[in-house]
């Protein structure tokens, strides 16, 4: 086998990128659609690692502590945004919602 | 302990006090539910729970202090307020008397202390083109002047706190009283302890809400929130004038700092005519005749007696009104720069002296008497400051405060005996019921009349000679002076007449249970009795060469701060050494022979031949009135500016208003209208109708847009995927 | 080699977590795979000499967000959900679109390949301190302010959180 090198993290992580982003593009629950945006979000922690690893500097670490950081923010506003969703429109379904609209 | 460097602290302990007291105060002094106890009747026995007062005063007299025995409440936690507040100020004391030891001990005997810059200002230019900065410190100043300021301020005020206590003892807002006057006290000591104009002016303003809010304590009365705001209005007017006049010397020397002031004016040639110094010590000598109540300002000070008796002697007596003078004393230099402001200062001082003496006369208001004496006596000090002769202001103002603190402090105690009556034609025969009160108020009496040996007389007797023989001074100062203390003695004996001698008009359910007030305000009454007496030894004229130098202290020790106005004085006494000296002999020895006579005169009148006083006032026809109606000052001002300013000018406004400024506005809004109605038109058509038509181009051409915002996230979220891939695409392709 | 066979273990686990969670039907059996897609990316962390990240992820990630999300799974109702149809109406043109982005970052990585392999730096002389320490000092120097500015941030996501999803606003 090959050793392990970066471009296998990349490619990892790029593949890891696709399938988040198309749970977030298809699926219809969009608790399914929060982890999805999760998928992406670890996609590119991977690939900070990666590199912070490469370069033996911890400076991409800490950047996946902040994405960390931010993902939790993330996912805490928009559940209870689902929360209150589901109270007043009864669905969980992100094409049935057209708040958006104009 | 190092006080010098320290005396920032002093006003800060009442400051405290007061905090504490504004803060907690409420949970110290639990508040009855009803301001009022239940009145169980007038003449009751005292040991029942307590008559009210409130409702009977409130019909009775216009000028009482509440003395209702209302049930205790939370007597404890009260001996905590009793405690602290006068503490505070003790503390003061105590800081005080180290201070001037210690200053006393200095060579220069200046000492400043400046804890920070407080204000900062862009620079400017001044009148002679060189740049100054505006600015102010929060700085401290102790030198002989301010050192004599605050230790009457911080001593007499001490006593008159311990005296409240038992005065006060049973008011509801016990610790509302002692906060205002720890506050007071507070902002007393900031003004005298500053070191600029600016920071003086700060407790300036402070002493005017203290007092507002003092006069104001009985709230509920109508006529003491009047007087609370008769007092604040009359001092706006004169702080107006100071404000005006610390801003215009402000533009000439740069500064607002003491030192730096006296330091720019002594380098300065006295002014002749009226120019910018004239108006400048003009514009602050207003400012003092509000503060100080001098004519034309002096009609808030005898309504102030609504205030409780304690504030009547602490401020409206000893400190607060005292200011006035206080500052022209500071600003000496300017004003011996501007002999022709020092001439109107000294005739403001005699005219303000003799009117008031005039109309306390014929006062029958015990606490009136003394205000109007005040006012008089206040007078006294501007003679002083305007002939040149400002230790002897600050002196007077010194024995003063001792003296008529007293006064008016007897005169509480005497109210607190007769349970709030006031008018002195229903007192008499109170010399035994009540003889430390008598006997105090007896000797303080005597000090304000004149007789030798006692405080009042070497000061007001120095201020009659120093009229007569300055340079700045005239013989009609010294006539008119001469002929108010025959008055002062007279009105003075006259009150302890009807107060205290003869035979007794008290109201027989009042008489019941006349009594000696307590020990926390007959101890006061005695300390300031020994100082009545003693105070002024320690300014005895030059005459008695048989007193060493040690005897007069006062001027001595004052002398740094008046430098220049010592070497008028040195050129006065200079020129006088060739001088008879049986002059000032037979002056002095007139002044007591007057003194004297009005003693006598009060005693045939209000003692010996009793009808003799209704023969005088049928006899005077329309004077009586008229004093008796305090010159209809008040209703004049009224007329001219209540009436005549206020309400014709309003009248006079109000017909330029209607015809002048609303024909104009009606005309202009007419054409506005036309020139509307023009422009409406082409606003329609040729504004309107071209947005209008872009607003229709957009929307269509927007149509298909419109089809793309569905509202749904994914559909938005997609877009960006796509944006993605395009922009990816573009750099590919590129 | 172990490392190796590791990695492929921890991506396989990873990816396939990841697909797994986006098909799943129901929305707890989502959560699960997301798990097991979250502890992959945890091991290749790992293995990458990221220790503290490992246990952030584990801690923060799979025993905070998850678990939220499982919370909220229970409380709003799925099983309607779950019976409905999973994907939406543009599905296949999102997957066009999906593809064509993998194509081009596809194409991207193999014409660059060879700018790619970047030159390894050397490896870091060990200075006796681990991984933990060296993010610590980093995170608290370099970072103070973000660091700041994240903790105020997670506060106004939690107070905003809870305004929302309280009964009456």
């Amino acid at each position: 086998m090959h050793p392990v090198t970066n471009v296998h993290y990349m490619v990892l992580s790029v593949a890891l990128l696709l399938v988040g982003t198309i749970g977030v593009l298809t699926r219809r629950n969009i608790v399914i659609i929060l982890m999805s945006i999760e998928l992406i979000l670890n996609a590119v922690n991977i690939n900070l690692v990666a590199f912070s690893h490469h370069f033996g500097d911890v400076h991409g670490q800490v950047f996946a502590i902040f994405v960390i950081a931010v993902a939790a923010a993330e996912t805490t506003v928009a559940l209870g945004i689902l929360i209150a969703l589901f109270r007043n429109k009864e669905t969980v379904l992100a094409d049935e919602v057209d708040l958006l609209k104009w | 302990m190092n006080f010098l460097d320290s005396i920032w602290l002093i006003p800060l302990f009442p400051l405290f006090g007061a905090v504490v007291m504004l803060l907690m105060g409420r949970r110290l002094d639990p508040q009855p539910a009803s301001p009022v106890a239940v009145a169980s009747g007038v003449g009751d026995a005292p040991d029942a729970h307590g008559h009210g007062h409130g409702e009977r005063h409130a019909s009775a007299h216009d000028a009482a202090p509440g003395h209702g025995h209302e049930a205790h409440h939370g007597a404890g936690s009260r001996a905590l307020v009793s405690l602290l507040c006068p503490g505070m100020v003790l503390l003061s004391l105590i800081f005080t008397i180290g201070a001037v030891a210690q200053l006393a001990a200095t060579s220069e005997r200046v000492h400043q202390v400046i804890k920070y810059t407080w204000i900062t200002g862009l620079p400017f230019q001044l009148q002679d083109g060189s740049l100054a900065r505006f600015g102010a410190d929060l700085g401290f100043l102790l030198d002989p002047l301010s050192a004599v300021m605050t230790l009457v301020v911080t001593f007499v005020g001490f006593l008159i706190h311990v005296y409240s206590i038992g005065y006060m003892g049973h008011e509801t807002g016990y610790y509302r009283f002692f906060a205002y006057m720890n506050l007071f006290v507070f902002f007393m000591l900031t003004l005298v302890l500053a070191n600029n104009y600016l920071l003086l002016f700060v407790g300036w303003e402070g002493v005017g809400l203290c007092s507002y809010l003092l006069i104001g304590f009985y709230f509920h009365k109508k006529s003491a929130g009047d007087a609370g705001k008769k007092a604040f209005v009359v001092n706006r007017i004169g702080d107006a004038g100071f404000i005006v006049g610390m801003l215009l010397m402000f533009s000439v020397v740069g500064t607002v700092r003491f030192v730096d002031v006296n330091q720019a004016f002594g380098g300065m040639s006295p002014e002749t005519g009226f120019g910018v110094l004239s108006a400048m010590a003009l514009l602050l000598f207003i400012g003092a005749t509000g503060k100080s109540a001098q004519v034309p300002l002096y009609t808030w000070l005898p309504d102030a007696m609504e205030g409780p008796t304690p504030v009547s002697a602490l401020i409206h007596a000893a400190t607060m009104v005292t200011a006035g003078v206080y500052m022209v004393a500071r600003s000496n230099v300017l004003y011996q720069l501007t002999p022709e402001t020092s001439g109107i200062v000294a005739a403001i001082g005699a005219f303000t002296a003799i009117l008031a003496a005039s109309i306390a006369l014929v006062q029958n208001d015990i606490k009136r008497v003394l205000a109007y004496s005040t006012v008089s006596q206040l007078g006294f000090m501007f003679m002083a400051a305007g002939v040149g002769a400002y230790w002897v202001a600050i002196f007077h103002l010194y024995t003063h405060a001792f003296f008529k603190a007293l006064l008016f402090l007897g005169s509480g105690s005497v109210i607190h005996a007769m349970s709030g009556e006031q008018d002195i034609r229903r007192m008499g025969g109170l010399k035994d019921k009540i003889p430390i009160t008598h006997w105090t108020m007896f000797v303080a009496s005597l000090a304000i009349a004149g007789i030798p040996g006692l405080a009042g007389f070497f000061s007001k007797d120095e201020i009659l000679w120093q009229a007569w023989s300055s340079p700045l001074g005239s013989k009609a100062v010294w006539a008119v002076g001469t002929v108010t203390a025959f008055m002062t003695a007279f009105y003075m004996w006259r009150l302890m007449y009807l107060t205290f001698y003869g035979r007794s008009r008290v109201a027989p359910e009042v008489a019941a249970h006349v009594h000696e007030s307590p020990a926390t305000m007959t101890v006061p009454l005695t300390i300031l009795a020994a100082g009545s007496a003693l105070a002024g030894w320690i300014g005895v004229p030059k005459l008695w060469t048989m007193f060493g130098d040690g005897f007069r202290t006062f001027e001595h020790w004052l002398e740094p701060v008046f430098a220049s106005g010592a070497a008028h004085a040195a050129a006065a006494a200079h020129g006088e050494a060739h001088h008879d000296t049986s002059i000032e002999w037979l002056l002095m020895g007139l002044s007591v022979l007057i003194a004297l006579l009005g003693i006598v005169l009060a005693r045939y009148l209000y003692s010996v031949n009793t009808a003799a006083p209704d023969a005088i006032q049928r006899a005077s026809g329309p004077l009586y009135g008229v004093l008796s109606n305090k010159w209809y000052v008040d209703e004049i001002y009224d007329f001219l500016f209540i009436n005549g300013l206020s309400k014709g000018g309003g009248r006079v406004l109000s017909r330029f208003d209607n015809r002048i400024v609303d024909g104009g506005v009606n005309g202009a809004g007419w054409m506005t209208r036309l020139a509307a109605t023009v422009s409406g038109f082409w606003d329609t058509w040729v504004v309107d109708g071209s947005i209008r038509l872009l607003a229709f181009g957009v929307k269509v051409a927007s149509y298909p847009m419109r089809l793309l915002q569905s509202g749904y996230v994914q559909s938005y979220a997609f877009v960006i995927v796509v944006g993605v891939a395009v922009a990816l695409g573009y750099y590919l392709t590129r | 080699m172990v490392d190796t066979l590791s990695f492929y273990i921890f991506a396989l686990m990873a990816l396939g977590g990841g697909v797994m969670t986006i098909t799943r039907r129901n929305a707890v059996h989502s959560a699960l795979w997301l798990i097991v897609s979250l502890l992959g990316a945890a091991g290749l962390f790992l293995l990458r000499g990221a220790e503290f990240l490992f246990a952030a992820q584990i801690v923060l990630y799979i025993g905070g967000v998850v678990l939220l999300i499982l919370y909220v799974v229970m409380l709003v109702n799925l099983d309607e959900t779950a019976r409905a149809r999973q994907f939406n109406k543009q599905w296949w043109i999102a997957l066009a679109c999906v593809a064509v982005v993998g194509a081009e970052i596809a194409f991207v990585m193999k014409r660059g390949l060879g700018a790619l392999a970047l030159p390894g730096v050397a490896a870091v002389a060990p200075t006796g301190e681990g991984n933990t320490e060296r993010v610590a000092d980093v995170l608290f120097s370099e970072y103070m302010l973000p660091f700041e500015i994240a903790s105020l941030l997670l506060l106004v996501a939690v107070v905003g959180a809870v305004v929302m999803a309280k009964k009456r606003v």
